[in-house]
C-alpha cells in the first residue's frame, strides 16, 4: 500500500469548512491555556488530547462521501458513515502515538531545548502511529476476505 | 487577553495544517492518524514553554498521556457506533465527547490529583 498526497482532494473542502476547523482549533488551544493558568498544568494538560476537530472532520467526511456517491447515482447514506468510522479507527492509532508524544516531551523537555524535544516527540508520534497502522493493515493473522460463492 | 489571542491564532493555524494534511493523504485509513495528531499539544507546549518554562510545559505533557488514553476510548467508541451501528457522524462524534470527559476525569481523580 503506497501512501500518496492528493492535493486535488483539498478542492472538495469549502472555505467555510476550513474556517470552522481553524476556529475550533483556536478555541480549544486558547481554552486549554486558560484552564492551565486557572487550575494548573496537571488539569490543563489533559486538554492537550481533546478531540478538537474530530467531530467537524467526521461530519465533513460523511458529507463529502455522500455527495460523491450521489453524483455517481448511488443513494446510500451508510458509505459516508463507514468513511467516518475508518477515520475514527485511524484516530485510535494516532492517539496511541500521541501517548508517545506526551511521554517524550515529559521526559526530554526539562533537559533539552524546546525544538529538539518537539521534533523528537513528533517523530515518535508519527513512527508509532504509522507502525500500528501498518501492522493493523498487513498483520499475518488477518482473516481472508470473504469471496462470493461461485455461480454456475 | 493578548496571550489568549496568540494561542487562538497559533492553535488554529497548527490544527488547520494537520487537518489539511489529513484531507490530502491517501489511503483514508492512514489519513485518520491525523485526526488525532498532537496539534493542540504542539501549539500549547511551544507557547507555554516560552512563557512559563520548560518544567511547567513538561507537567502538561505528562497529563496529556492521560488525555490520550481518553482519546483512545473516544475513538474506539466512534469506530463502533459509526462503523457497526451506522449512526450519524455529527451527533455521534459530539455526544461521545462526554465519554472523553468521563475517562479523562476518572484518570485525573485516580492518578493525577
Amino acid at each position: 500500500m503506497v501512501i500518496t498526497l492528493n492535493l486535488g482532494a483539498l478542492r472538495r473542502t469549502r472555505w467555510h469548512e476550513y474556517l470552522t476547523r481553524f476556529v475550533l482549533g483556536g478555541i480549544v488551544t486558547a481554552v486549554t491555556g486558560w484552564l492551565a493558568s486557572r487550575y494548573g498544568p496537571v488539569l490543563g494538560g489533559l486538554f492537550l488530547a481533546f478531540p478538537a476537530i474530530f467531530p467537524a472532520s467526521a461530519t465533513l467526511l460523511e458529507k463529502h462521501e455522500r455527495a460523491k456517491k450521489r453524483k455517481a447515482g448511488i443513494a446510500s447514506t451508510i458509505r459516508g458513515r463507514l468513511a467516518a468510522a475508518l477515520d475514527a479507527r485511524g484516530a485510535v492509532m494516532g492517539a496511541l502515538g500521541g501517548m508517545a508524544f506526551g511521554a517524550v516531551v515529559w521526559r526530554i523537555l526539562p533537559q533539552s531545548s524546546l525544538s529538539a524535544a518537539l521534533v523528537l516527540a513528533l517523530v515518535s508520534w508519527l513512527a508509532i502511529s504509522s507502525l500500528l497502522w501498518y501492522v493493523r493493515k498487513h498483520h499475518p493473522w488477518k482473516r481472508p476476505a470473504r469471496s462470493k460463492p461461485a455461480t454456475r | 487577553m493578548g496571550q489568549l489571542i496568540i494561542r487562538f491564532l497559533v492553535g488554529g493555524a497548527i490544527v488547520s495544517a494537520f487537518a489539511l494534511l489529513g484531507d490530502a493523504l491517501h489511503p483514508k485509513g492512514f489519513a485518520g492518524l491525523f485526526a488525532a495528531a498532537p496539534s493542540v499539544a504542539l501549539a500549547t507546549i511551544s507557547l507555554t514553554a516560552a512563557s512559563e518554562g520548560r518544567g511547567y510545559a513538561a507537567l502538561e505533557a505528562r497529563s496529556m498521556i492521560a488525555g490520550e488514553v481518553a482519546l483512545v476510548a473516544y475513538a474506539v467508541a466512534c469506530t463502533y457506533y459509526l462503523g457497526v451501528r451506522h449512526t450519524k457522524s455529527a451527533p455521534t462524534a459530539v455526544l461521545l465527547l462526554g465519554l472523553w470527559g468521563a475517562v479523562a476525569a476518572a484518570i485525573y481523580a485516580v492518578a493525577l490529583s
